[in-house]
């Protein structure tokens, strides 16, 4: 068994360090007659004294046991994990981009403005919406954005509306979103062909919903092919059609969101458009609208105004002069970095380009889709909905629980004994032992071949000996995880007196004072 | 609790609760069918001391690692005793789910509700 | 390929998208460009921002312009940091998950308050998220917040409010700068679920946080504090002082200003909150031969399990701009963080008797002071063409400092730059003097 991990702060010695101060040749007044005595801290925060080998060689090794992108295939549903293209570091970094002050004077900062407002633009191209703000941070920050401007344009027209919709299929966001925006969810059902059951969209869309929250292609791959009729329909209650962006890898060059009848829709520059995904973000989660949403977006705008000073060039700004706008989402302007990566992949692909990541996107899904419906897997993992998929499509994982006595779970832990990473499990909801699977459009045609041996591999496997699975994984830097352990009795931070480290048992001991030094 | 067991001498909720009643009084708990489904619990939230509770009605939740399930009132009444060791030791839902897994112990409003509820033969006709 | 999945063409991939939906003509963007085209027009886009290395810049407002050591670089670049997803597959994320449960640690302990998560998106929205939970957990509907938090926070606030059903209520700075204690008492009501202050408040000023953080107690209300987590290697946590909750900005460890973002948030609190937190969170545990090792844990809170009934709809969050502060902290250490925070200190002190100008917050500072500036203007254009850029404006966020002018001093900020400041303040001094 190998050793144990340490955290740095047990590999912290007392008088060790990275940091050199910078020399100060200000005047050395003392700390107590600065501040007042009941401000100044007693004791230092408890961080590591580590020199930088250490520092480095400790995250270093962290790194080392973190599956990624970079090493293999990564078919999350829903999630995109498309190559994040190496450029785009290189970009990001640059000083003008990186070094730049968020209260900079417009006049100069007027690379970054231009680019958020080229950005802007090409979201709108894409989503066949007129207006876009970049402000939110991630998907559930556009999501909530999205009701906001909602509940806002109601307001103004003197309705009040208490509920959104959101299909049984719905990404977990969409109704803790509504909840936040301050509505009451309501589950619309799916029918037989994977969409939206239309008569219980009918039943349930009165005067008295303010939103249907969807994505289309949906949580199961499919397009809606009602969708116009369902846009008919919500607008008639005067209800809002809100667009979650998590699938649009399949559908750009095809049909836009804005041509569906979409009122409002979110980006998530972390799937579609290759901001890496960071083990957890940074993202962000841009938006677009339509005119008559258009008044209550966040601020500022960046909008772009034309020279001034008599001259010629436009000049880019930022538009605090919105009287009906809901407000500010966070601070500043949004996740600017992020909006240089984007920008630059757009820029690499073009119009073309992008129409082309769609197509493959789906020929790639379907090619899957199609090796894992072979004999040998297929009856093992038999697909949850019958139809021609989009980007991504979900098995069910019920044939090999009741043949083989080896659940989803088993299956993906499996996988990673393979080096490549399980789909996604468990979701959607409506799907029994369910597998999402989205290959992506960066992913090789022998990428894909490999995985539907390995799914065939395992499967085969679990027909002679079920444990192999149901006890994996069996080679990577830990085995299966005391989750109910670390639930029951949380351990959320490491406390100083702490020798058996991981020991729930231990932990419960914790003294009650909040920074854990005795 | 390896093996499916229901007592005889309890009374049942289609929601897989159970209840005790002792003349004015009942004692609350989930069924092994229910805990089994949810797998190992790791945390009971309870209702407050005093609470009403109405029959049909949720009126605490019990937790697994990746789920949350609402616990249903069988009959209505008032909280007077909530089970603390399951604080603790939430596992007592799994390992002893009609004793020492017992949740909430209630004053009853409506006693005559308890006709409504199933026995033990009818309950486990519901899960076959 | 085509031919196993058994259609003639790509076209009838998409059958079911109705013809009238189909886009009938290409994307509307320019031709995708090479490599190095793109990488010229970003360069050139770029060249055309005026950057912290490219003046001496003395504008905080809530971001500042400090050194990100080259080790942060180095670890946040490396591909099995950067690429990977949520660690939804523990045993195959320990790393990721091991940085987050440092980073939780390392929180707790500049904030004093057991419990942290593994970040939120930024400073503002963590006020809102602050907002939700005692919304949550009060179930209350008023929000008392002083003036003296970042005009963002305030206005994040306000916004999220509008969906929680909550009403927002602003009380006011006193003549020094400072939160005027008494307005701020007043304000609370048995309907008020939090009350929030800023440590060090927007101006710089050290608030009296002990007195501000107990005014709601006798109310029930939630203690929140919005705090700048470098001072906090010298300032009084606010844990012990107090505070339930703890949020604030985390640019300022080892994080680049990227005009506003990525960076992130972080959020702490007291043990009781824990399963109200938003958020992910890493636990220790073992695995089943044993060894140590962490996972996603009290996922029940968040959105994908109980989805309407989460404590917060957040999923993807800041994971790498977190890694980036923990390395920063542990480079820093446990000394470093003293050293510069007192660094700070006596450099705003200098600074702020250096400028000789009015003071509109006079008592204790650290990291940024408020000062009248006659003839603002004029004084911008000087420095700026002396390729310094003075501060921030005060007066589209506070109205009644009409002339003020927001100073931050950061460890870039050499004397030498200070004096210069100074020498450039004196004819606005002569002009006070007048």
């Amino acid at each position: 068994m190998s050793r144990d991990t340490v955290t740095i702060f047990e590999r912290s010695r007392e008088g060790r360090r990275a940091f050199t101060a910078p020399r100060d040749d200000v005047p050395q007044v003392p700390v107590k007659e600065l501040l007042p005595a009941s401000a100044i801290r007693e004791r230092p925060a408890e961080l590591p004294e580590v020199s930088e080998p250490e520092l480095v060689r400790h995250y270093t090794t962290l790194s080392s046991k973190n599956f990624h992108l970079d090493e293999g295939f990564y078919p999350l549903g829903s999630c995109t994990m498309k190559h994040n293209p190496k450029l785009h570091e290189r970009v990001a970094a640059l000083p003008g981009h990186a070094k730049l002050h968020p209260l900079q004077e417009p006049e100069y900062a007027q690379g970054a403005l231009c680019l958020m407002f080229r950005l802007q633009q090409a979201l709108s191209e894409i989503a066949g919406l007129p207006h876009v703000s970049l402000q939110p941070s991630a998907g559930s920050h556009g999501e909530l954005t999205g009701l906001l401007l909602t509940r806002a344009y109601h307001e103004e027209r003197g309705e009040r509306r208490t509920k959104v919709l959101t299909p049984d299929t719905a990404h977990g966001t969409n109704p803790a979103t509504v909840t936040m925006a301050g509505y009451e969810a309501v589950k619309v059902g799916t029918a037989d062909d994977g969409g939206v059951d239309l008569e219980d969209l009918r039943a349930k869309a009165s005067e008295d919903v303010a939103c249907l929250m969807l994505t289309n292609p949906n949580t199961l791959g499919l397009f809606d092919r009602n969708i116009e009729e369902i846009a008919h329909i919500v607008h008639d209650a005067g209800a809002t059609l809100y667009y979650d962006g998590a699938n649009l890898n399949a559908v750009m060059g095809i049909t836009r969101p804005g041509d569906m009848g979409f009122d409002i829709v979110h980006f998530n520059l972390h799937k579609t458009f290759t901001q890496p995904h960071g083990g957890g973000g940074p993202g962000a989660g841009p938006i677009a609208c339509s005119d008559r949403i258009e008044p209550f977006l966040p601020v500022p705008q960046v909008v772009e105004r034309s020279g001034a000073n008599g001259s010629r060039d436009p000049f880019f700004d930022l538009d605090f002069d919105r009287p009906k706008s809901i407000g500010k989402l966070r601070g500043f302007q949004g996740n600017f970095g992020v909006f240089v990566r984007t920008y630059a992949y757009i820029r690499s692909l073009g119009g073309d380009g992008l129409a082309d990541v769609s197509a493959v996107a789906v020929l790639n899904a379907n090619y899957l889709k199609a090796r894992l419906a072979e004999d040998g897997i297929g009856e093992h993992l038999p697909i949850a909905f019958d139809r021609t998929c989009m980007h991504e499509f979900v098995l069910s994982g019920r044939g090999a629980k009741e043949k083989l006595g080896v659940r989803t779970l088993d299956i993906a832990k499996r996988m990673l004994d393979h080096r490549v990473h399980p789909p996604t499990v468990y979701f959607p909801l409506l799907v029994d032992e369910a597998l999402m699977i989205e290959p992506t459009e960066t992913e090789t045609k022998e990428r894909l071949d490999h995985f539907a041996d390995v799914v065939r591999e395992i499967l085969e496997e679990a027909a002679e000996d079920p444990e192999v699975a149901r006890t994996a994984p069996h080679t990577t830097p830990v085995r299966r995880l005391d989750e109910a352990g670390a639930a029951k009795r949380p351990a959320v931070r490491w406390r100083p007196y702490d020798e058996n480290p991981g020991d729930p048992e231990r932990a419960r001991e914790a003294p009650a004072s909040g920074s854990g030094a005795m | 609790m390896a093996e499916a067991s229901y007592p005889e001498d309890l009374l049942y909720h289609p929601e897989h609760d159970w209840a005790r009643v002792n003349g004015e009084e009942a004692v609350f708990g989930v069924t092994w069918y229910a805990q089994d489904a949810l797998g190992e619990v790791v945390f009971f939230d309870p209702p407050e001391l005093g609470a009403a509770v109405k029959k049909d009605e949720a009126y605490a939740e019990v937790e697994s690692v990746k789920a949350v399930s609402d616990v249903f009132a069988p009959l209505s009444g008032e909280i007077i005793e909530v089970n603390d060791a399951l604080a603790d030791g939430p596992e007592k839902i799994n390992e002893d789910p009609y004793g020492e897994g017992w949740m909430v112990r209630v004053r009853l409003t409506d006693p005559e509700e308890a006709d409504t509820l199933l026995d033990v033969e009818a309950y486990k006709g519901l899960l076959t | 390929m085509l031919a196993a999945i058994g259609v003639g063409s790509l076209d009838e991939l998409f059958a079911d998208i109705p013809e009238s939906l189909r886009l009938d003509r290409p994307i509307d963007l320019p031709d995708g460009l090479s490599e190095q085209e793109v990488f010229d027009e970003l360069s050139r886009l770029a060249a055309r921002n005026r950057h912290a290395e490219d003046e001496i810049t003395f504008v905080g407002g809530g971001m500042y312009d400090h050194y990100v050591p080259a080790v942060v670089d180095t670890l946040v670049s490396r591909s099995e940091f950067l690429t990977p997803y949520t660690p939804y597959q523990p045993e195959v994320s320990q790393g990721g998950l091991q940085v987050m449960f440092e980073f939780q640690t390392a929180i707790s302990e500049l904030t004093g308050l057991p419990v942290s998560n593994a970040s939120v998106y930024e400073g503002p929205s963590a006020c809102a998220a602050a907002a939700y939970m005692a919304k949550l957990e009060t179930r209350r509907s008023r929000i008392v917040t002083s003036r003296g938090l970042h005009p963002h926070s305030r206005a994040a606030i306000r916004t999220h409010a509008a969906g929680y059903g909550m009403d927002v209520v602003e009380t006011p700075l006193n003549g020094g700068g400072a939160t005027d204690l008494d307005a701020l008492a007043a304000a609370i009501d048995d309907d008020t679920a939090a009350v929030f202050v800023q440590q060090p408040n927007f101006l710089g000023t050290v608030e009296e946080l002990g007195d501000l953080l107990a005014t709601g107690k006798d109310r029930g209300a939630l203690a929140v504090c919005a705090a700048d987590p470098l001072p906090l290697g010298i300032l009084k946590p606010p844990g012990e002082l107090g505070a339930d909750i703890c949020v604030g900005e985390g640019q300022t460890l080892g994080n680049r200003l990227d005009f506003g973002g990525p960076s992130f948030g972080f959020f702490a609190a007291a043990e009781r909150f824990i399963r109200r937190m938003p958020g992910r969170i890493a636990g220790e545990t073992r695995d089943l031969d044993g060894r140590r090792g962490f996972v996603l844990t009290l996922q029940t809170r968040e959105q994908h399990i109980r989805r309407e009934k989460a404590t917060h709809n957040i999923c993807t969050a800041q994971a790498l701009n977190a890694l980036a502060g923990v390395v920063y902290l542990s480079w820093l250490g446990k000394r470093g963080l003293v050293e510069m925070a007192e660094l700070m200190l006596r450099r705003t002190h200098y600074a702020r008797e250096a400028l000789g100008l009015p003071l509109i917050n006079p008592g204790p500072v650290v990291r940024e002071f408020a000062v009248r500036v006659p003839d603002l203007d004029d004084f911008m254009r000087r420095a700026r063409a002396e390729g310094i850029n003075p501060g921030y404006r005060l007066a589209r966020d506070y109205p009644e400092y009409e002339d003020g002018l927001l100073v931050a001093i950061t460890e870039r900020r050499t004397k030498d730059h200070i004096d210069r400041l100074a020498a450039l303040s004196a004819r606005a001094r002569e002009q006070v003097a007048a």
